[in-house]
């Protein structure tokens, strides 16, 4: 299986990418490949130019800094599930990027790429929105930041815009108190997530203060669940499994595997056991 | 158009200039003739075409031979020395790791990308490392004995 024909230019800096996206129209952005080379070889994309910006040193890396993380969007999954600094300060994160696919995809596959495919079954997206996490974007007018939430706007449609290239994600380091997870029900043949659950607590002297869940899979964007009714609770099993029942969508998402309202229901069960096991971290 | 690549193949230099659609897979078996790295689901699920990009794992259906400019790439034609298996290999013939043999190249490369990561792993432990290698015949177990046997020879 062949992509369709296309011209290919490697950019040796960020400066240079967003010029060569200015110059070429309907060019795409290439980083790992790891969600453009499919589509192209089932000819869903035919981009006339591919511009590899794989080798930028510049959008790689994580760091901690004054209470919040930055990932550079060419990290790599791999990269993000052995970090030290998100271990000890956004845990949630590596554990999603460790779900995804198996060690081959994740040693080729980057955030960046990942959130800007903005498939549905993707393990980062919800967890992102949980986080409260920015994306960072850049063009040659200037650089801006969209919340998390709002950035992923339909089925593999972001705010992306045609100039712009994205840099890294921001996300705000758990606090003591805070447990987060990440639960999956994985498509067993794709290693998508059909369902993936995306969840955080704070505890403080035994009782709930802050409570958050996002599930995807349910629908083309991540779904997130109001769980303000766990606050003031000590988060028993049954406050959990009432909450986790709010999840509502009203247009979920149904293919060959598993229809809307199985989604619906399974995310309802994933959203209560990630629930549970953020408070048991927390 | 064409692009010119330089990389490195199991130990020797190699030179080209690749149609920029080219697959890296495609770019192993039909350029340069090593056919170890198979072709299996073209969609990057099976594993069989694993090869070895800069010491790690990677499924080259999924990458474009431009990608691999500057890169070192070993593939199973690389891993035997001087006419000695490598242990994995020797695992796979001693173990019956294998009945086809159509993933067992696959097989061989993501268990040699794990020990480097893991060189003791256990059985969950290896069976997560090799879950993006796909086997229709043998059923995982002896696979699994046989990345074991290697990794006790390779300690």
């Amino acid at each position: 299986m062949y992509p369709a024909q296309f011209d290919y230019r490697r950019a040796g800096s960020v400066t240079e990418a967003l010029s060569l996206l200015q110059e070429n129209e309907d060019a795409k952005l290439m980083a790992g490949g790891h969600s453009l080379i499919p589509m192209m070889k089932l000819r869903l994309a035919q981009p006339p130019v591919v511009i590899d910006i794989g080798r930028l040193d510049e959008l790689k890396g994580i760091s901690e800094a004054g209470g919040s993380v930055r990932v550079g969007s060419l990290t790599t999954h791999a990269d993000i599930a052995a970090s030290d600094v998100l271990a000890a300060h956004c845990p949630v994160l590596a554990e999603a990027a460790g779900h995804i696919g198996d060690a081959q995809v994740r040693n080729r596959g980057t955030i960046g790429g990942n959130i800007a495919h903005a498939d549905p079954g993707s393990d980062i997206p919800p967890v992102l929105v949980l986080l409260g996490a920015s994306v960072h974007l850049q063009s040659p007018s200037g650089t801006r930041s969209v919340a998390a939430g709002d950035f992923f706007q339909d089925l593999l449609m972001t705010d992306v815009g045609e100039d712009e290239i994205l840099t890294h994600v921001e996300a705000p380091a758990l606090g003591a108190g805070t447990g987060a997870a990440y639960l999956k029900f994985e498509h067993p043949a794709s290693g998508y997530a059909v369902v993936g659950a995306a969840a955080s607590v704070t505890v403080q002297n035994g009782r709930c203060t802050g409570a958050g869940l996002v599930v995807g899979g349910v629908s083309a964007t991540p779904t997130a669940v109001d769980v303000s009714s766990l606050v003031g609770t000590d988060l028993s099993d049954d406050a959990i499994a009432a909450a986790a029942s709010g999840l509502d969508a009203e247009d979920p998402i149904g293919d060959i595997f598993a229809s809307g309202d199985y989604r619906v229901h399974v995310g309802k069960v994933y959203g209560k056991r990630a629930l549970a096991a953020a408070r048991d971290r927390a | 158009m064409t692009v010119s690549i330089q990389l490195e193949v199991n130990g020797k230099p190699v030179q080209a200039a690749v149609e920029p659609r080219r697959l890296l897979v495609h770019f192993l078996r039909e350029d340069l003739g090593l056919t170890g790295a198979n072709i299996g689901c073209e969609t990057s699920l099976c594993g069989a075409c694993t090869v070895l990009v800069d010491g790690n794992a990677v499924k080259s259906c999924t990458m474009l031979a431009a990608q691999a400019d500057g890169a070192s790439v070993t593939t199973i034609e690389g891993l035997a020395r001087n006419g000695e298996l490598h242990p994995l290999q020797e695992g796979f013939w001693e173990k019956h790791g294998l009945q086809c043999g159509y993933c067992t190249p696959g097989m061989i490369l993501s268990a040699n990308y794990l020990l480097a990561q893991n060189p003791s792993p256990n059985d969950e432990e290896i069976r997560e490392g090799l879950k993006g290698n796909i086997c229709r015949c043998t059923g995982y177990h002896n696979i699994v004995e046989a990345v074991k046997y290697a990794a006790e020879r390779m300690s």
